[in-house]
């Protein structure tokens, strides 16, 4: 039995009897509630398997889709470090879409058949990596207000109950403090230039500030299944929660910064020491989710292309395998 | 518009009309999953860190190195096939551990040595 193979129920104690599926129950309730992890191998009720394997599907989607806004820079960086540093990031999220499509595999799913739904826009990826990067100050931008955004997302992931979903978001999670640093220091940079600098960082933070702060979901009263989530482990903090975490984070970086984000209704409150945000145009989050995004159409093609045009490579490491067997063996 | 949440990661994604079972796939699929084991460094032992798809192991080793070992992170690296693993049942309570259960005799702290006796 392979310890990535999909689970099995725990065999019955007499061959022929049916294994106790509300003793099964039991005890996996009793391993969540002892905040401990459920293993590759362990009973799991169905419902949580399939969300897991959306929700790690879907994320690992993201972070594979996640490698064009800015690979898109790669070959105008503006310097040799910050080429170095670009193609380490872009290297990185190609590394956390692996992690997660490791993940999902010891579920039972299959990590080609998952690419083959994404292709087929079948399963999605954050809404997030549809907006276009116009300049080089997005790359900056991207790195300190999308990915500050998606540590706040993730953080809590590492205590998921699904233990190698947890293990992959802790790898994850070191590396994202790399990218969120080195898109603030390019933006530090920037603001220390010329006016024409400054003036490409905050048209880059008036785009991606609202963007950003959807990528928390719908307000909770639209998110009835979080309850369910959050009761299994697999989601530690509700989309609202997480959003103001974000936002109070943020303002006192934009103010360092000296750029000025695009709500005015942006303020502190004295009383609860948190900030108040104008309201969020979910209308804008559904229709760049369900495809009317700037790029949606792009990002799913060169996805498409890579899988495709690049199928040579997977043969022809196939028939190399296949030669030197053939060679050991003779 | 199906329902959305940001449940993992990098943003809100639809939660329902995503399908998650798998499907028969063609012969591209047929790599084997490979185990992979790094060694932090020397004094310590191999530790799993995941798996990955390769044609053979000796590409398993060259992909794990890139993929988990970005940043220094071993000096050693073993890839096992996942289908050559033998495991004993996930459940701990499995009979399995029994055994070493009800033998409280086999740990230090089972005997009281009194305080003043020195270097025990």
């Amino acid at each position: 039995m392979s310890i990535a193979s999909p689970p099995v129920p725990a065999p019955a104690a007499d061959p022929g009897t049916t294994p106790d599926i509300e003793a099964l129950q039991r005890h996996f309730d009793d391993t969540i509630a002892a905040e401990h992890r459920i293993e590759p191998r362990d009973w799991m009720p169905d419902g949580y398997r399939r969300t897991l394997v959306r929700q790690i599907a879907q994320h690992a989607h993201s972070e594979i889709i996640g490698m064009q806004p800015e690979g898109d820079w790669l070959l105008s960086a503006p310097s040799l470090r910050r080429k170095a540093i670009l193609l380490a990031k872009v290297q990185d999220e190609a590394g956390h879409g692996l992690y997660l499509y490791s993940a999902a595999e010891t579920l039972g799913a299959d990590r080609a058949d998952l690419t083959d739904k994404l292709i087929e826009g079948r399963q999605k990826y954050s809404s997030i990596f549809n907006y276009p990067t116009l300049s080089y100050a997005d790359v900056g931008v991207i790195g300190w207000l999308v990915d500050g955004a998606a540590i706040c997302n993730q953080v809590p992931l590492c205590r998921s109950s699904y233990g190698p979903y947890a293990r992959a978001m802790i790898r994850i999670c070191k590396e994202e403090s790399f990218h969120q640093r080195q898109g603030y220091e390019l933006l530090l940079t920037m603001m220390r230039g010329t006016d024409e600098q400054r003036a490409m960082v905050q048209d880059a933070v008036d785009r991606w500030w609202w963007p950003s702060l959807m990528m928390f979901g719908p307000p909770d009263a639209e998110s009835p299944n979080t309850a369910q989530s959050m009761a299994w482990g697999i989601k530690r903090h509700t989309n609202d929660e997480l959003r103001q975490r974000y936002v109070d984070m943020t303002v006192p970086q934009a103010e360092f910064l000296g750029v000025t984000l695009p709500d005015p209704e942006l303020s502190l409150d004295p009383e609860t020491g948190r900030h108040r945000f104008g309201a969020i145009d979910w209308s804008e989050l559904k229709r760049v989710i369900s495809g009317e995004g700037a790029m949606n159409r792009l990002r799913l093609a060169r996805r498409r292309a890579a899988r495709d045009d690049n199928a040579w490579v997977t043969e022809a490491a196939t028939a190399y395998a296949e030669k030197h067997a053939a060679e050991k063996r003779a | 518009m199906s329902e959305m949440t940001a449940e993992g990661g990098h943003g809100a994604v639809p939660l329902s009309g995503v399908p998650v079972q798998p499907e028969p796939t063609v012969s591209r699929r047929d790599w084997p999953l490979y185990e992979v084991f790094v060694r932090g460094k020397r004094g310590l032992n191999h530790v799993h860190v995941g798996s990955l798809h390769a044609p053979d192991a000796e590409m398993a080793v060259h992909a794990a190195r890139d993929l988990y070992t970005r940043r220094n992170e071993g000096v050693s690296i073993w890839v096992v096939r996942s289908a050559d693993v033998t495991a004993s049942s996930p459940d701990e309570k499995d009979p399995m551990f029994a055994p070493s259960g009800d033998k409280v005799y086999r740990h230090p702290t089972f005997y009281d040595i009194p305080d003043d006796v020195p270097h025990i």
